[in-house]
């Protein structure tokens, strides 16, 4: 190789190792501003501020959810399985919110730990199937945990 | 291995390669991406939860990758102008970003209208999205630095490097879902261990990736033929080909 062409490449080289360091540096300072929610854990170690608006995330608790008889309002517990926070809800629901799945609730923490939510979005997780195939699933699933609670390792 | 090198350098021998290979991969590509929508669309079972919303995903997904990897095919275009100042290297870069804005556009688009029914919202500032949309300006930038300058070779100079420079955001997005919470979920084609999309969806989904590869190729070449002739439309072969096409 030619040695000016050998010095471009080298500097070519220089120009993405440093600007993507210096990128990655940027990111890691700011990863607590990227993240789109609080996990519960960590409202629950009262990292989240409270009085301003903020974001949760994490699994709707099975059986947690209350719908109120005379308005719109929601009660249900999003967990992350170390920590839970309530939350509190007036408004219509996203149709894939259900218990047992993803949601991001946005709203303020009031003193009690409640979060007085303003927004919920319905979290999708990555798995893909039919129908059939779900209910199979589901099927195999309740076997496999008979099986075990005969062995004496269920609940 | 070089010689083929410098063969690409060449703008009548690469107009001619492009013509040749366009003339197959052109209806391979319309019959593919026809045939892989038909399959994902009508063949496909609906998914358990979401019903038939999800099918935008053999939009969605395709035109997403081939963003990322065509921001690759940009960069290293950009690379190779540097280094070795060729010309067609520089056509190749320029060629990518109008392609590589539209596909990231459309994978804005799709996504967001799969976000309304799915999560509750248009439009949210995660991680994902908002690296994409990075993206968008990325491509849509160096357009408009090409066509800032006069002189083609400075244009080609400076896109390179904002090209380069911009290649950090690729592994951004691509593991934006796995390092921050965001509200897009972790990619569901993994290369190692068992994605979690049922093959049934898996295999159209593949098909239509492939498809979009094959998209981009075309729509790189035929943008890089325009812009050879243009560039070259005072050279003899040029005025050759032109005088046989009107002559035919």
């Amino acid at each position: 190789m030619h040695p000016v062409r050998k010095q471009r490449l080298w500097l070519v080289l220089f120009l993405v190792v440093f600007s993507s360091s210096a990128i990655g540096l940027m990111a890691y300072a700011l990863r607590g501003n990227i993240n789109l929610f609080y996990p519960p854990v960590e409202v629950a170690a009262g990292l989240a501020p409270v009085g301003q608006n903020i974001r949760v995330g994490g699994m709707v608790v099975e059986g947690s959810v209350q719908r109120s008889d005379s308005s719109l309002e929601v009660r249900f517990e999003v967990t992350d399985y170390e920590a839970v926070v309530p939350v509190v809800y007036t408004g219509i629901l996203p149709d894939l919110f259900d218990e047992g799945q993803g949601a991001v609730a946005a709203g303020k923490l009031d003193e009690n730990g409640v979060l007085q939510a303003s927004e919920v979005l319905a979290k999708h997780d990555e798995n893909y199937m039919p129908p059939e195939v779900a209910e199979a699933l589901e099927a195999s699933k309740s076997r496999m945990a008979e099986q075990s609670g005969e062995q004496g390792y269920g609940q | 291995m070089w010689t083929l090198f410098h063969k690409f350098g060449s703008p009548p021998w690469l107009y001619r390669l492009s013509g040749s290979i366009l003339r197959w991969l052109l209806p391979i590509t319309l019959l593919a991406l026809i045939g892989g929508a038909i399959w994902g669309l009508l063949f496909t079972a609906p998914d358990f939860r979401q019903g038939n919303s999800y099918r935008i995903i053999y939009i969605h997904v395709p035109a997403a990758v081939v963003a990322l990897a065509g921001y690759y095919v940009m960069a290293i275009a950009g690379a190779v102008s540097l280094i070795w100042r060729m010309k067609m290297a520089d056509i190749a870069m320029r060629a990518c970003a109008p392609i590589g804005a539209a596909l990231t556009f459309v994978a804005l688009v799709t996504g967001s209208i799969w976000g309304k029914p799915t999560w509750g919202t248009w439009w949210v500032w995660d991680a994902r999205i908002t690296s994409m949309l990075i993206l968008l300006f990325l491509y849509l930038g160096v357009v408009a630095l090409y066509e800032a300058y006069e002189n083609k070779a400075l244009a080609a100079k400076a896109c390179a490097i904002l090209s380069l420079v911009g290649t950090v955001n690729i592994p951004i997005i691509y593991k934006s879902v796995d390092w921050w919470y965001s509200l897009h979920q972790p990619a569901s084609i993994k290369f190692t261990g068992g994605s979690t999309i049922d093959p049934s969806m898996l295999y159209p989904l593949l098909f239509m990736i492939t498809a979009f590869y094959c998209l981009f190729t075309c729509a790189l070449l035929l943008n890089m033929r325009v812009e050879i002739l243009q560039r070259e439309q005072r050279t003899a072969w040029v005025k050759a080909l032109a005088n046989k096409g009107a002559a035919g």
